[in-house]
């Protein structure tokens, strides 16, 4: 119980200070918002009257608190490019944006952790050097330029994708899983490299262990202690990176959305940013820390579950 | 050769061979890099063009000279801003404890759950694109890393007898910190700039490669993707050419920071 309290007061007070944060810079940074909508030209006068209709001649905690507020209402201020509500923008582009990570995040586990037993298992001098070596190139290289090598190869050489775009998950299933497929492995290499790296050495960790002498003496096989004793206990470091590579996704996944011409959050963002609509950019910022936030706090309680002996 | 060592000498060969390219880059590059005939536009590696020309004709292995030192300015100085900035929030913190140390690095793990590269884009929105506002963008994204390495090592070093009798003799917090603790870290400090520095590369290039990051004319690696991206089926040599270069330079300075924290872990 302590525990659960202690974790969430330091998942609020987190959620408090990134969101403090985002506020900060984007209201204290000189550069008025309604002369970059207004542009270089405008009057003082029209500047003023924007800022009014905008609330921006509010003291500034009054305007963080009602930004706050009407966050947790689920009002994320009106888009000055759209002139739609933030949340009405965000609606069509959530599910492509969730499709993509939460795929890059099946890929990278089911991917990720039986390689690391194989190579963990076959550790031997060269072959350890060498899988280290393409371990290190996949954290390496952008995931940007592995989703244009894997158009070229995939997609425009093979066919057996599509180049770019979605397809509702609503109108063909196979077909919109196929549209994200790519983007998400490009997504999932860096990923999996890191995890074939943690679940590798915690698994070599776990074997110099007593217990598994033990089991050994015992006379059990390998493969029994590996899947019954071994990896569950190597798991369990893995399990802190995962929050590390879900804000690794959807930091990747900004990127990758705009290779592939996906229209999600990553994508809206990045016009968002060259039309300067900041109520639209600041509220895309801060969902996508508070995603990462949150994941963050589950893989905390998990990890309690799992392994009560952890204390705070 | 162990295979710690191993890492070690392919990471400085790598970084070694890039900087030297970077060097030559200020003398001599074969055509000049902005050098255009559309005549010659989008030809295949040859001879005359190692590695082929762009859709303006420009000799792509002229330009990625010239986007070499981009990047690695790129690196240096934002590794200088986050240190600085790093140095002195994260020294604060671990030299004197308690409540500051709480209250410090309370905010830096905050920010550290944002991802580098949006908590990137997020900056550069309101400095606006552009080479110094993207090399201000990743210092200021590197200050919580450095801050972090910092703090942990003062925590260690102040723990040290010599630094506790040095107190005792009455040494001033000054010198206690540039003349016992910092050259203690020194090592840490090279390892996380290092393993820094290839992040900032990947980081610029994603920017870039945005139109958020460095614009023309200065040269940029990210940039050339971007502009490769439309001539990948036609001319796929020159986003292929151009992308291995940021895998060669962002490779070769994890495995040299991969190498040197091994090397490190077994002086200890």
């Amino acid at each position: 119980m302590r525990f659960l309290v202690k974790k969430l007061v330091s998942f609020i007070a987190t959620i408090f200070i990134v969101s403090l944060l985002i506020f900060f810079i984007f209201n204290i940074l000189p550069g008025s918002p309604a002369q970059a909508i207004l542009g270089v030209d405008a009057d003082e006068q029209q500047v003023k009257l924007l800022e009014e209709e905008l609330g921006l001649n509010e003291p500034l905690h009054l305007r963080y608190i009602h930004w706050i507020i009407g966050i947790a209402q689920g009002d994320l201020g009106v888009s000055y490019k759209y002139g739609q509500p933030v949340a009405e923008v965000l609606k069509d582009r959530i599910p492509i944006s969730f499709s993509l990570a939460v795929i890059a995040l099946i890929l990278t586990v089911v991917i990720g952790i039986p390689l690391g037993i194989l190579i963990a298992k076959t550790d031997g001098k060269w072959s350890s050097i060498i899988l280290s070596m393409i371990t290190q190139l996949g954290i390496s290289t952008p995931s940007f330029w592995l989703g244009f090598i894997l158009i070229m190869v995939f997609a425009v050489k093979f066919g057996l994708f599509p180049t770019y775009g979605f397809i509702p998950w609503s109108e063909n299933l196979g077909e919109a899983l196929k549209s994200v497929f790519l983007p998400s492995l490009a997504i999932a290499v860096g990923n999996i490299a890191i995890v074939i790296r943690y679940l590798k050495n915690s698994i070599l960790d776990q074997t110099k262990e007593d217990y598994v002498r033990t089991a050994i003496v015992k006379g059990l096989g390998a493969n029994e202690i590996m899947y019954n004793h071994v990896l569950r206990n190597a798991l369990l470091p893995v399990l802190t990176v995962l929050g590390l590579i879900t804000a690794d996704t959807l930091g990747g996944s900004i990127i990758i959305e705009n290779v592939f011409a996906l229209p999600g959050l990553g994508s809206l963002l990045v016009t968002s940013i060259e039309s300067r609509d900041f109520p639209l950019i600041q509220s895309l910022i801060l969902i996508i820390s508070l995603i990462i936030i949150l994941a963050n706090f589950t893989v905390d309680l998990l990890y309690k579950v799992i392994d009560p002996r952890i204390r705070v | 050769m162990q295979r710690k060592s191993i890492t070690l000498y392919i990471g400085a060969v790598l970084v070694s061979i890039l900087f030297l390219m970077m060097i030559v880059s200020f003398f001599w590059t074969p055509y000049g890099p902005n050098e255009m005939n559309t005549k010659i536009a989008l030809q295949a590696p040859s001879w005359t063009y190692p590695f082929g020309t762009d859709n303006f004709g420009r000799d792509i292995f002229s330009r990625i000279l010239e986007g070499s030192k981009t990047a690695f300015l790129v690196g240096i100085t934002s590794i200088m801003i986050a240190l600085t900035f790093g140095f002195i929030i994260g020294g604060i913190a671990g030299y004197f404890g308690g409540i500051v140390d709480e209250v410090l690095m309370r905010i830096i793990d905050s920010i550290l759950a944002i991802p580098g590269i949006l908590f990137a884009i997020m900056l550069v929105s309101v400095f606006n694109t552009g080479m110094q506002n993207t090399i201000l963008a990743l210092g200021i994204m590197g200050i919580p890393t450095f801050a972090r390495v910092i703090r942990s090592g003062f925590m260690q070093v102040k723990e040290f007898d010599f630094v506790k009798s040095s107190k005792v003799k009455g040494a001033g917090s000054f010198r206690i910190i540039f003349k016992h603790i910092l050259p203690n870290i020194f090592s840490q400090i090279i390892v996380a700039s290092t393993l820094f520095f290839s992040g900032a590369i990947l980081a610029e290039s994603g920017l870039s490669y945005l139109g958020l990051g460095v614009q023309p004319p200065d040269p940029s690696w990210g940039r050339m993707l971007s502009e490769a991206q439309a001539y990948m089926t036609n001319a796929p040599w020159y986003i292929g050419i151009t992308g291995i270069f940021i895998v060669l330079l962002v490779l070769g300075f994890n495995m040299l920071g991969d190498g040197l924290r091994d090397l490190k872990e077994k002086r200890n």
